[in-house]
């Protein structure tokens, strides 16, 4: 008698807890379902209803949006912005988490960085209207020391919302590049000195190596919040010209003109050119060295 | 040897000088970062400030006509109902999930783990703007269920995924000889496992707290008049700069500050730094 065939004189209780569900299992049931109903569901009823524009035709949204400039164009204005800022932030977050990981105390600087991701983009844009404003102490600074006559224009413009994602985005990509650096082990790097390699070889063929799995992690998480910009876009930038993002045709579309079937054209849109953007780079990762970060006869 | 010691004096200087920077640029930031939260709480401090270092004199009344103005203690009862309901919810349902993950191998549980990545993972505008049509249709938009309903999707799968390894690492044969000692579920529950899983629990829980009262787009996307938190309403606030004096905007920001930051030096107590992005525990 075949395995299967035995299982079906079990009772289901029997062949259930075989397949692993028990009581134990059924806790998690709730969580499910409130997944599966406001975030699931509203996915598939999104992507449903873009197919079922006003004008009553299946590719509607999608032709209104790819013929429209004002709509098209927000997908390049957003990844012009996004990719930059993400790409900066990496840049400098890796050099200087490297120098962090050497301290001792580390805590009161993580504490400062941790103070914008937890305030959230609304305060910085808020105090960033103040603070690098024509009348703000930054301007004023720089025209003290002489660098600089008349003020800069740094807000309602394209500086003003790359500035915010920089002082969010920096702290975010800097814990985040810390926590894996502090998870490779560094008597791995020793091991290379003692050898004779200096820092730059030490780096580039220990290091690196190593961290290039949580650097991709890394760019696509903060790809993911720089893409996904909208308070600071709207209150720092041009809304209406260069940071008109992807976001704000979504939420005009949702909340000023009450098409939900564009807006939620839209949303899939963004979901796509962001799933394009992780996957290339997780592709490229996958070229790089795959294995353990920890040291030892593992 | 003098060609060989001239190098490592090039060397020693080129590694001086990027250290220099390194430090220079990540100062450089610091203060900038700081100035910034400054000039909004000076701001809220000072009467008339046009073309000078300093305001013209110091007041604390732009804190009454913002409380009045924005009705401020509305948008707090209203800002710590929705957190405190929404931690209460991600907790109850969570915890016993990630119990139910931790210990359980079952078909499809690479699946349920992807369900509950997801949403961390997609920008809530994203689906956001999809759930606010969900909810308006249902007749939840707008209101305060909704709002707290669609805080949840981020924090519950939060709260899992930073339960799951903490209750991993809580050795099961704890749990089997309270069994063998006679403790029935309930009691296993109260005696062995709460004690065990609190101060996990603690630190997801004062996280999402903190996430909840910083999250603006999907309650800015699902409230309406009278579910607006704190967070929408500055935004609102500043939007329509303008209408009222950037002082009484100032001082509204620094109640908001103040709310976030107190909750913040709580979950500090508990949690790394780090841990605010990672979502990992690390030991």
């Amino acid at each position: 008698m075949s395995d299967t065939a035995r299982n079906h004189h079990l009772p289901l209780k029997m062949r259930l807890s075989a397949a692993g569900f028990d009581g134990v299992t059924l806790l998690v049931l709730p969580a499910i379902l409130l997944l599966v109903g406001f975030f699931v569901y509203p996915f598939f009823y999104g992507l449903w209803l873009s197919f079922h524009p006003k004008d009553g035709s299946v590719f509607g949204n999608y032709k209104t949006f790819f013929s429209d400039p004002f709509l098209y164009e927000t997908i390049s204005k957003t990844l012009w912005l996004s990719i930059p800022v993400t790409i900066l932030n990496m840049a400098t977050a890796v050099p200087i988490a490297l120098r962090v990981r050497l301290m001792k105390n580390q805590r009161l600087l993580t504490t400062i960085l941790v103070l914008p991701i937890t305030l959230g983009t609304v305060l910085v844009a808020e105090g960033m209207l103040n603070y690098l404003g024509p009348q703000g102490w930054f301007n004023r600074t720089l025209i003290t020391f002489g660098l600089i006559s008349a003020p800069l224009k740094l807000v309602h413009n394209y500086t003003g919302v790359f500035l915010s994602l920089v002082i969010t985005g920096f702290p975010f990509t800097f814990l985040l590049v810390l926590s894996y650096l502090t998870g490779i082990d560094p008597t791995l790097e020793k091991a290379a000195a003692t050898l004779g390699a200096g820092p730059i070889s030490r780096f580039r063929h220990i290091l690196l190596p190593l961290l290039v799995p949580g650097l991709a992690v890394t760019f696509c998480l903060g790809f993911v919040q720089a893409f996904s910009v909208f308070p600071s876009a709207v209150l720092l930038g041009a809304p209406s010209g260069p940071t008109r993002v992807i976001t704000i045709a979504a939420y005009e579309a949702a909340f000023e003109q009450y098409d939900y079937s564009l807006a939620s054209a839209i949303a899939m849109i963004m979901g796509v050119v962001l799933l394009a953007i992780i996957g290339a780079v997780l592709a490229a990762r996958s070229l790089f060295y795959r294995g353990p970060a920890g040291g030892g006869k593992g | 040897m003098p060609m060989n010691a001239q190098k490592s004096v090039l060397g020693t200087l080129g590694s001086r000088a990027w250290i220099t920077t390194v430090w220079a640029v990540t100062i450089f930031f610091v203060i900038n970062l700081l100035a910034l939260i400054a000039t909004v709480m000076t701001s809220s401090f000072g009467t008339r400030w046009l073309g000078t270092w300093l305001p013209a004199g110091w007041t604390v009344n732009w804190y009454a006509s913002a409380w009045e103005e924005f009705q401020l203690g509305d948008l707090l009862t209203t800002t710590f109902e929705v957190v405190f309901a929404v931690v209460f919810l991600a907790g109850l349902i969570g915890i016993p999930a990630a119990y139910a993950l931790a210990r359980r191998e079952f078909t499809g549980k690479r699946i349920v783990m992807l369900l509950f990545l997801l949403p961390l993972l997609v920008p809530p505008v994203t689906y956001g703007i999809p759930l606010a049509t969900v909810l308006y249709k249902t007749g939840l938009g707008g209101t305060m269920s909704g709002v707290i309903l669609a805080n949840l999707v981020p924090a519950l799968p939060f709260v899992i995924l930073v339960m799951v390894p903490f209750v991993e690492q809580i050795d099961p044969r704890v749990e089997d000889a309270a069994r063998v000692f006679g403790a029935n579920t309930f009691r296993l529950f109260v005696h062995v496992l709460l004690p065990l899983l609190l101060p996990g629990a603690l630190a997801a829980l004062l996280l999402v707290l903190v996430r909840t009262i910083a999250m603006f787009e999907l309650t800015f996307l699902t409230a309406g008049p009278d579910s607006q938190t704190l967070v929408v309403a500055l935004y609102y606030a500043v939007f329509a700069a303008g209408v009222r004096a950037i002082q009484s905007i100032d001082a509204m920001a620094v109640v908001y500050m103040l709310t976030t930051l107190v909750w913040l030096l709580v979950a500090l107590r508990f949690v790394n730094p780090t841990q605010m992005v990672t979502r990992a525990k690390r030991p």
